[in-house]
């Protein structure tokens, strides 16, 4: 082609207004094209970085501490105190609408919670010349408080608040109620200066302090089937004298105890058996009680004394199996004495208000201070705290002000995932996974140590039996074996790693389990037999006549172990039976747990870890056989001319340079074990228990959330709980997997300088 | 050439043999791994001998009726302290684990029997083994075939004989005359009564929404009452069709000998199918053999899924599996195209894509954690507050369904997808690039034209690879919207014809919850073998495309590699 013949098209023209508007419109596409990729691309990434920020929206509010404000926003909630007299018994029910107070003329008054308005007044009908001289409380939960009259006499009350529904709104109706009927029930001869009182479904029991003389009074409450009447008996017995003078009495709910707060810091026990007697007397502080009550469940006492000492106290056998009231823990409070304390009312928490006005939210099973704030002046003369542990009513001199409480999940902290923690009725300080239980006053019990444990145990074991399998395997394929071989054998072993684990779950579970029970020391001596039939066929082979031995070229061999694994397993397998009989009296399982004393579950670690480890040996053997395959050639060459042994110069020369990869291969498995729930949750019992031993079973991290997130309360505790366990998963993986990324890298690039 | 012992330790030889032994021990893992999920599943179909022998235990003997299903050694101690008695001197017993059905009419349908004790083994002809809709499988002798309470035709002997042979035709006619009745009341109780009974939920939730919108418009009230009403009359002539059904196919009846000698009744309409194992050849049994597989693939589950068939869950699998796949094919091609086109190559790039990269190494779980809370109960939620306020309190998606799992699915599969484009993506040359560049073409029409073209084997290997991952995946499904028995299929004739807020039945949960929630573990058992065994083909067959799209990809463009 001529230069002429070009410069004679000039007709061809580029500048069209057609083919113009044909180039814009591509660079528009062009652009709009490289915009929207870009934003679909970002958009992709960040909805899969999002799952980490997700999970820490979630985990937050655990961490956050409470906080205390005026009900309502910041205008302070105060009103005069409604009603006549001392206040006896200050609280406020279920919907933070309606506060009620007993006071000591006899005066009950429900009121608007933020206003003060009365909504209802009544007025106990005391006989003349008898006021009211004790008050004691059945149980913050029960809305139940009993008066001591001056006669002797007692009268047991309850606030109750019933729901109606006229015209579809809720309106709620304030009444007193009296469980053991509305006339007073005669308890003593004289005045009674202090009462307990409590009830285990239809028994009530009522213990009162009369001139110096404790007398106990029994009622069971029985229906008639028939007629629907309720029948009441009584008993009533004199109970020995405790000393000195008490200043509060306290009885736990299943009625064993009487616990008496004496001066200068003591505390009596009194066991109300058969015939009752003091047990203990114990010194619970150096300066004088000032609180004195039980916590929710009434198993707990939490005592608080003048120098501003708070201690959580409860009974634990001792070495002569004598239950003994026992110091659980002290809780981190100021030096100002314990002037009110409220328990909560569903969960297991303490607020106290200092003489010095400071107000002080705990968990006692966390052992932790979720708030303390300097709310007022001076001590408050009476304070109550909401069923839902959101509304704080607090007197003050002939104030009364009320306030919201935000304490989400109070019984959340360090020490109570991490920690041994003393629960209510163990002996001792333990870690123990246990959320949930059938009864309210359950103390949920969140220890992450056993999962975490359990998870690394699982872990442990599968690395333990991936590991040499895994690498030598990885080695022999990458160094030795031929290459057809190769080209076969490593795409059969990655497919493994597609295989569900749920396959490798339900075969563990449902196969390898029950196999293993019944050939305990078959596998065992399988484990024996098996290396010695390979060196020992090897040995053989190597000094075997040229002509057999060049039959196969080398890097076939371990085509010529095949069978011979086969037959050392199936002869491990046969020689097992005599050897149980011999050393194990026939049956191995058995034979660890009645003479070793090691406890055999069938669903055990050992079965984790073969089934586990078969799910990771993919993993490690791919990435580690790359390694050992991506080492240049002439190193080993080089060592190789220098006369060094085919292994001399594996493990001189080829393993040191592979080693950083071998090290993420191991890495990379272990995250994968770390984070598998199926095989683990069809493969052992998924009790969260802390023991080393192979023959037992684990909970893990993983398995525990399949397990529990289901059913659990959405923003709960427990459902926050489970999100920091993915949370903690999700980190462990993800730092495990990039630092093994990282090293990888690095390899990469030694090896391309090589 | 000869070595003595020192001089072969020396060269390091015993340890490449243990070397070579390690990768012995896995392909004999992988294998056997595979062969035992391929027997163990494939010979539940094969109809098995039903043995009748005579047990002896102590001084009582009695006939037993079963199929040998597993036999072991068990030490002897252990059956001393089970009670039973063994000779001195003996070590161990065999035990024999025998399947005699009849859960109605004896205590268990497995039984342990010491080998030792049972004698006369037999495989009589004539004995039957029916399949039921419920109790499980009968074994005994058919003794008489009844029409409303009448014999039609009776035979008292246990040998084969024509007059037999002729009671057991008629009864074979009868199963297949309730076989059809069954599958007409199938038809009118899951299609027609199902539909209707759809339609009137819907009405109820569309007059719901008018009283929330509190409209006052009688015309839109009527209406639905109106149709209400037509809906409410062919219901009653379906269900007029149902109760004429159901009268017919309880007509007849069967008795049958059972293991004790004591006859029993039972209705044929109970029965699936029945048949004589011990008189089948070969080719019948192999006929036999493929109509269960049939079964097993094509028919819904019975008796608390440890019978009939698993197709639910493979439905519910596979819908699963085709949203996910819809979902995780487009943004993972994106994202990857914006990683590696689109996207400054830098410290920021790299960084991302590691992060990307060990996302496919977070355990599974947590991303069933994340579909929970943020889907499911915060999206979900959502959703049901916008736009389902009349179905309240019942949630819509404010729980866990099938499009819920499928975007959880997409979520922890698409890393893989991103990683596999990319790789494709690397591969192709700089100068395939350049050169369309050079030619006038856009970055755009380039990549579209050009790039994609060549990348998508690439991308198709990335997408079976996501399949497959996803669709043995379990732990995250059981959060967010697997059930072990789902009603309905996801797809129906019912508009809006794809349920998306349905839950589904899943393969890889069926095999977790039929091993290990079901009442009934060993009649369960040869079943969720099958089920494992029709998962693993899958996946491997999935994987195996891959690697061969993966291989052909590379072979194609070796020539353009420098």
């Amino acid at each position: 082609m001529s230069i002429e013949q070009t410069n004679t098209v000039p007709e061809l023209d580029f500048n069209t207004p057609a083919q113009r508007r044909l180039r814009q419109a591509r660079m528009l596409k062009d652009k709009l094209a490289a915009s929207g990729i870009a934003i679909g691309g970002i958009s992709v990434i960040l909805a899969v970085v999002m799952i980490f920020f997700y999970l820490l929206y979630e985990v937050a509010p655990l961490f956050r501490s409470a906080s205390i404000e005026p009900w309502g926003g910041q205008q302070e909630v105060s009103y005069a105190v409604p009603g006549q007299g001392r206040t006896l018994y200050l609280a406020v029910e279920e919907q933070a609408e309606i506060g009620f107070r007993a006071t000591d003329s006899g005066n009950m008054v429900f009121f608007d919670s933020t206003s003060g308005r009365i909504l209802k007044e009544e007025q106990l009908p005391l006989p003349a010349g008898v006021d009211i001289s004790s008050f004691a409380l059945l149980s913050e939960a029960s809305q139940t408080f009993a008066l001591g009259l001056s006669d002797g006499s007692v009268k047991v009350i309850k606030h109750n608040y019933k729901a109606t529904y006229p015209n579809g709104k809720r309106v709620l109706n304030p009444e007193l109620v009296y469980p053991l009927g509305e006339a007073a029930l005669p308890l003593a001869n004289g005045p009674i200066e202090h009462l307990t009182l409590n009830q285990d479904s239809d028994a009530w029991s009522l213990i009162a302090l009369s001139q110096g003389q404790l007398t106990e009074l029994t009622l069971s409450m029985n229906e008639n089937f028939l007629t629907g009447e309720v029948e009441i008996e009584q008993s009533s017995r004199t109970l020995p004298t405790i000393g000195v003078k008490p200043t509060k009495l306290l009885m736990s709910p299943d009625q064993r105890w009487l616990m008496a707060s004496l001066p200068q810091g003591k505390v009596a026990v009194m066991a109300l058996g058969n015939d009752p007697e003091v047990t203990q007397l114990v010194e619970v502080s150096k300066a004088e009680i000032t609180s004195f009550e039980l916590l929710l469940g009434g198993s707990s006492l939490i005592i608080g004394d003048a120098k501003g000492q708070l201690s959580q106290w409860f009974f634990v056998r001792d070495e002569t199996n004598q239950f003994q009231l026992t110091h659980i823990r002290s809780f981190e409070h100021g030096d100002s004495p314990v002037s009110n304390l409220t328990t909560e009312q569903r969960r297991k928490g303490i607020i106290t208000l200092d003489a010095d006005g400071t107000l002080n939210l705990y968990s006692s099973t966390a052992n932790r201070n979720a708030l303390s704030e300097p709310l007022f002046e001076s001590a408050a003369d009476a304070i109550a705290l909401a069923p839902r542990a959101d509304a704080l009513l607090v007197q003050h001199g002939d104030r009364l002000s009320f306030w919201h409480v935000d304490n989400e999940h109070p019984e959340i902290s360090w020490s109570a995932y991490w920690e041994k923690v003393w629960y209510e009725g163990y002996a001792e300080p333990e870690y123990t996974w246990q959320s949930s239980a059938s009864n309210n006053d359950f103390e949920p019990k969140y220890s992450l140590m056993p999962l975490a444990f359990g998870t690394l145990k699982a872990a442990f074991y599968a690395m333990l039996l991936a590991t040499p399998l895994a690498i030598c395997g990885a080695i022999y394929t990458a160094y030795f074996m031929v290459p057809a071989m190769r080209r076969k054998v490593k795409p059969f072993i990655e497919l493994m790693e597609a295989l569900p684990t749920v396959i490798l779950g339900f075969l563990a579970g449902l196969w390898l389990a029950p196999f293993m029970e019944a050939n305990l020391a078959g596998i065992f001596v399988c484990l024996l037999v098996i290396p010695i039939a390979i060196v020992l066929f090897g040995f053989t082979w190597n000094n075997m006549p040229n002509k057999i031995r060049f039959l196969l070229p080398d890097g076939w061999d371990a085509a010529l172990l095949i069978p011979v694994v086969i037959i050392a397993t199936w002869i491990g397998l046969a020689l097992a039976g005599p050897v149980e009989h011999a050393l194990f009296g026939g049956h191995m399982p058995t034979w660890l747990s009645n003479e070793v004393g090691i406890p055999y579950d069938q669903r055990n670690a050992m079965v984790v870890g073969i089934a586990m480890g078969f799910a990771v040996i993919p993993t490690i053997f791919s990435i580690t056989e790359d390694a050992i395959f991506a080492v240049p050639k002439h190193l080993s060459y080089g060592s190789l001319a220098l006369g060094a042994t085919a292994w001399q110069t594996l493990t001189r020369v080829v393993l040191p340079t592979a080693s950083p990869g071998i090290f993420s291969a191991l890495m990379i498995g272990m995250g994968r074990a770390v984070g598998e729930t199926m095989i683990v949750l069809m493969a052992t019992g998924n009790t969260p228990i802390m023991d080393i031993n192979i023959f037992e079973g684990m909970r893990t991290l993983a398995a525990n959330i399949a397990v529990e997130m289901p059913e659990s309360e959405v923003g709960s505790t427990h459902y926050r709980t489970l999100f920091l366990a993915a949370f903690v998963l999700f980190l462990f993986t993800f730092v495990v997997n990039t630092l093994a990324e990282a090293i990888r890298q690095h390899l990469r690039k030694k090896y391309g300088s090589l | 050439m000869r070595y003595s012992v020192s001089e072969w330790t020396k060269s390091g030889s015993p340890w490449v043999w243990l070397n070579a032994g390690a990768v012995a021990i896995c392909v004999i893992m992988v294998v056997g791994l595979l062969g035992l999920i391929a027997m163990r599943g494939l010979a539940h179909f094969w109809p098995a001998d039903v043995m009748q022998a005579t047990y002896t235990q102590g001084d009582q003997s009695r006939r037993i009726m079963g199929e040998l299903v597993q036999q072991e050694m068990v030490p002897a101690e252990q059956l001393r302290g089970a009670g039973i008695q063994v000779p001195d001197g003996v070590e161990e017993m065999r035990r024999d684990l025998l399947k005699v059905g009849n859960r109605d009419f004896s205590s268990a349908d497995f039984v342990w029997a010491m080998d030792q004790g049972i004698s006369d083994k037999t495989l009589p002809e004539m004995i039957m083994v029916a399949e039921r809709l419920e109790w499980g499988n009968f074994y005994g002798y058919l003794r008489e075939v009844r029409e409303s309470g009448e014999t039609v035709a009776r035979h008292d002997g246990h040998a084969k004989s024509p007059e037999y042979l002729a009671v057991w035709d008629e009864f074979q006619r009868r199963i297949d005359r309730v076989l059809e009745i069954r599958d007409q009341i199938l038809t009118i109780e899951k299609h027609e009564i199902g539909s209707i009974n759809y339609e009137l939920e819907r009405l109820r939730l569309e007059e719901r929404s008018l009283e929330l919108e509190q409209s006052t418009d009688a015309e839109a009230y009527a209406e639905i009452e109106a149709r209400r009403a037509e809906l409410n009359a062919d219901y009653e002539v379906l269900q007029q069709d149902l109760i004429d059904l159901y009268t017919k196919i309880n007509r007849d009846s069967f008795t049958a000998e059972i293991a004790d000698g004591r006859e029993v009744e039972i209705d044929i309409a109970k029965v699936v199918r029945a048949f004589l194992p011990n008189k089948m050849g070969t080719g019948e049994k192999m006929a036999h053999y493929g109509v269960k597989l049939w079964e097993f693939l094509s028919d819904e589950p019975r008796e608390a899924n440890t019978e009939g068939g698993i197709f639910p869950a493979i439905f519910g699998t596979v819908m699963m599996v085709i949203l996910m796949s819809v979902l995780v094919t487009p943004f993972g091609v994106i994202a990857a195209v914006y990683l590696r086109e689109y996207a400054t190559q830098g410290f920021i790039t790299r960084l991302i894509r590691i992060a990307v990269n060990n996302l496919a190494g977070v355990p599974s779980i947590v991303y069933g954690v994340f579909g929970l809370g943020f889907f499911v109960y915060f999206l979900g939620g959502s959703i049901d507050d916008l736009f389902f306020p009349e179905a309240k309190p019942a949630p819509t998606f404010g729980t866990g369904g099938l499009m819920w799992a499928s975007i959880t699915l997409a979520l922890l599969t698409v890393p893989v997808v991103i990683v596999a484009t990319e790789e494709g993506l690397a591969r192709i040359p700089r100068s395939v690039r350049e050169g369309s560049l050079a030619l006038g073409a856009t970055k755009f029409e380039t990549l579209m034209k050009v790039v994609l073209p060549m990348a998508s084997p690439a991308m198709m290997t990335g997408v079976i690879l996501a399949i497959a991952r996803a669709a043995g995946e379990v732990a995250p499904l059981m959060l967010v919207g697997v059930v072990k028995l789902a009603p309905s299929l996801p797809l129906d004739g019912n508009y809006p014809f794809l349920h998306l807020d349905q839950k589904f039945m899943h393969l890889g949960f069926h095999i977790y919850d039929v091993g290990f929630q079901s009442p009934n573990v060993e009649a369960a058992r040869p079943l969720v073998y099958a089920t494992a065994f029709l998962l693993v083909v899958v996946i491997a067959l999935l994987n195996f495309s891959a690697i061969a799209i993966r291989n052909h990809l590379r072979e194609k463009y070796k020539a353009l590699e420098m």
